[in-house]
C-alpha cells in the first residue's frame, strides 16, 4: 500500500473537508430550526394541523435519501419555471444547493419525529402546574415543555448528526467534490482505490468520533441534576448522621 | 401530465428494477442477520480475542459512511481480489455490482444487527438456558430451541428499525453501477427528459415497500408476543 499520492493531494482533501462540513452544519442548523415548530404542530390534534406534517415526515423518512436529492437535482432541472430561474440566477446551477436543500429537509423531517416523541413523553403535571402558575401557551412551551423535551430528545438527535455526516457523503455523488468527493477523484486519477477511500474514512471516523465525544460532555452538562452523588453517599457523610 | 404515459412505457424495465432491489434487501439482511448473531455471540463469549474483534467490527461500522465503505470493497476489493488472484495463478475473476453491494450493506448492518441481538440475548433468563441444559440439550440445541424464539420478541423492534433503514440503503448499490430500481429509473428520466416523474415514481415505491415491512413487522410482533401479559 503507499499512501503518498494522498499525502500529495492533501490540499483537495482539506477542501472536501471544509465542504463536508459546511454542508453538514448548515443542513443541521436549517433542519433543527425548522423541526422545532414543526414538532409542536405535529402534537396537534387538529387533524388539518398536524396531518400535512405528518405528510411531510413520513415521506422524507420513508425514502432514500440519495433519491430525494435526486428527485431535487435532476427532477426540479426538468421544470420550465426552474430553467427560466436559473438562466437568471447563477448559483441555482451549483449543485451544492440542491444538495443542501435535500439533506435539510431530510433532517427536518427525523428531527422533527425526535422532537415531537420529546415533547409528548413530558410529565403532564408539569404542564398542569405551569397552568396553575398562570402562564400562557406560548410560555408554557418556553419555559416547561421545550428545555426539558430538549433535554430528552438529546441522545437521539446525536444519532441523527452522525446519520447527517454519513449521509453527506451522497453529495459527491452529484459531483459535489466533498470528502468523498475527493477520494473518488484521488482513487480514479491514481489507479488507487483502496488507500484513497481508507484514507477518507480514516477522516469520517475521526469526525464522527469527536462528535459523540462532543455529545457526551453535553450529556454530562444536562443530565447532571440525574448523576449519582458519589461523595455523598460514599465518604464521611453518611458516618456522620449515624448515632455515635 | 404527459409524464405518466411514459411512466406505463418504461413499466417493465422500472419493475425489473424493483425486483432487483428487492432482492439485494433480503440477500443483504441474511447476511446481516447471520453476522449480527455472530457479532452478539462474540460480544458475550468468555473470550477476550472475540469480545476485541467484535468491538473493532462495530466500532468502525458507525464510524464511515456507507457510501466509502461501498465504493471501498467494490473498487478495492476488485484490485485486492485480483492481487491474491495472480499470487496463486487464478483467472481474472469479476466482484460484480451485486456481490459487491450485498456484501457490503450486510457488512454494515451486521454490526447494527449485533447490537440489537446483544441486548435481546441478555434479556433472556439464564434459568432458562439451565433448564435446557439440565434435560440434557446440546448447546447447539439451546441456542436453537430457547434462546433464539426467547429473545426474537425482545429483539423485533430493533430489528424492525434496522430493516426500514435498510431497504433504504440498497438506493446506494446503483452508485456502482447495478441495475437496481434507482438506476433504472435515472436512465429512463434521463432518455424521455423526465427525471421528476420517474423519481417520484422510485420514493412511492420505496414509501409502499416501508409501509408493506411495517405492517408485516406488527403481525411478527404479535406472533413472537402470544403468551406475554400486556401490562
Amino acid at each position: 500500500m503507499d499512501f503518498t499520492p494522498i499525502f500529495e493531494n492533501y490540499r483537495l482533501y482539506l477542501d472536501g473537508l471544509e465542504l463536508t462540513v459546511k454542508l453538514v452544519f448548515t443542513s443541521l442548523a436549517i433542519g433543527l430550526a425548522m423541526a422545532v415548530p414543526l414538532a409542536i404542530l405535529r402534537t396537534s390534534r387538529n387533524p388539518l394541523v398536524n396531518g400535512p406534517v405528518w405528510a411531510f415526515t413520513y415521506f422524507f423518512r420513508g425514502t432514500p435519501l440519495l433519491v430525494q436529492m435526486f428527485l431535487l437535482y435532476y427532477g426540479l432541472g426538468q421544470m420550465q419555471f426552474m430553467i427560466g430561474l436559473s438562466q437568471q440566477f447563477d448559483f441555482l446551477k451549483d449543485a451544492y444547493w440542491y444538495a443542501l436543500l435535500a439533506f435539510t429537509l431530510n433532517t427536518a423531517a427525523y428531527t422533527t419525529e425526535i422532537i415531537r416523541g420529546a415533547i409528548e413523553g413530558t410529565d403532564y403535571g408539569e404542564v398542569e402546574a405551569a397552568r396553575a402558575c398562570g402562564m400562557s401557551r406560548l410560555m408554557i412551551y418556553r419555559r416547561v415543555i421545550l428545555p426539558s423535551a430538549f433535554r430528552r430528545a438529546l441522545p437521539a438527535y446525536s444519532n441523527e448528526v452522525i446519520f447527517m455526516l454519513h449521509g453527506s457523503a451522497l453529495a459527491s455523488v452529484i459531483t459535489i467534490i466533498d470528502l468523498t468527493g475527493a477520494a473518488r477523484i484521488i482513487a480514479s486519477r491514481h489507479y488507487n482505490p483502496f488507500e484513497a477511500f481508507i484514507a477518507v474514512g480514516v477522516v469520517y471516523f475521526c469526525i464522527t468520533f469527536t462528535l459523540i465525544g462532543g455529545f457526551k460532555l453535553l450529556e454530562r452538562h444536562w443530565y447532571a441534576h440525574l448523576r449519582p452523588r458519589e461523595e455523598a453517599a460514599g465518604k464521611g457523610k453518611t458516618k456522620a448522621r449515624q448515632p455515635a | 401530465m404527459e409524464g405518466f404515459e411514459v411512466l406505463i412505457d418504461y413499466m417493465p424495465r422500472l419493475l425489473e428494477g424493483a425486483v432487483v432491489t428487492v432482492e439485494v434487501a433480503f440477500v443483504s439482511l441474511a447476511i446481516a442477520l447471520a453476522l449480527g448473531l455472530m457479532t452478539a455471540s462474540a460480544k458475550l463469549s468468555k473470550s477476550r480475542l472475540a469480545r476485541t474483534v467484535a468491538g473493532i467490527y462495530t466500532t468502525v461500522i458507525r464510524g464511515v459512511p456507507d457510501l466509502v465503505l461501498m465504493l471501498l470493497i467494490f473498487f478495492g476489493g476488485q484490485i485486492q481480489v485480483n492481487n491474491i488472484g495472480a499470487y496463486f495463478g487464478w483467472d481474472y475473476i469479476d466482484v460484480d455490482a451485486f456481490t459487491a453491494g450485498t456484501l457490503t450493506i450486510g457488512f454494515i448492518f451486521g454490526a447494527y444487527m449485533g447490537e440489537t441481538f446483544r441486548g435481546a440475548f441478555m434479556a433472556v433468563p439464564v434459568g432458562l438456558l439451565e433448564a435446557g441444559y439440565a434435560y440434557g440439550m446440546s448447546g447447539r440445541q439451546v441456542f436453537l430451541r430457547i434462546l433464539v424464539p426467547q429473545m426474537m420478541r425482545h429483539a423485533l423492534p430493533g430489528l424492525g428499525n434496522n430493516w426500514l433503514v435498510l431497504i433504504k440503503a440498497t438506493a446506494l448499490v446503483s452508485i456502482i453501477g447495478l441495475h437496481d430500481l434507482v438506476l433504472n429509473a435515472g436512465q429512463a428520466g434521463g432518455s424521455t427528459r423526465l427525471p421528476f416523474i420517474f423519481y417520484l415514481f422510485v420514493a412511492f415505491a420505496f414509501l409502499v415497500f416501508t409501509t408493506l415491512s411495517i405492517w408485516a413487522l406488527r403481525w411478527l410482533e404479535k406472533y413472537y408476543s402470544a403468551g406475554v401479559r400486556r401490562a
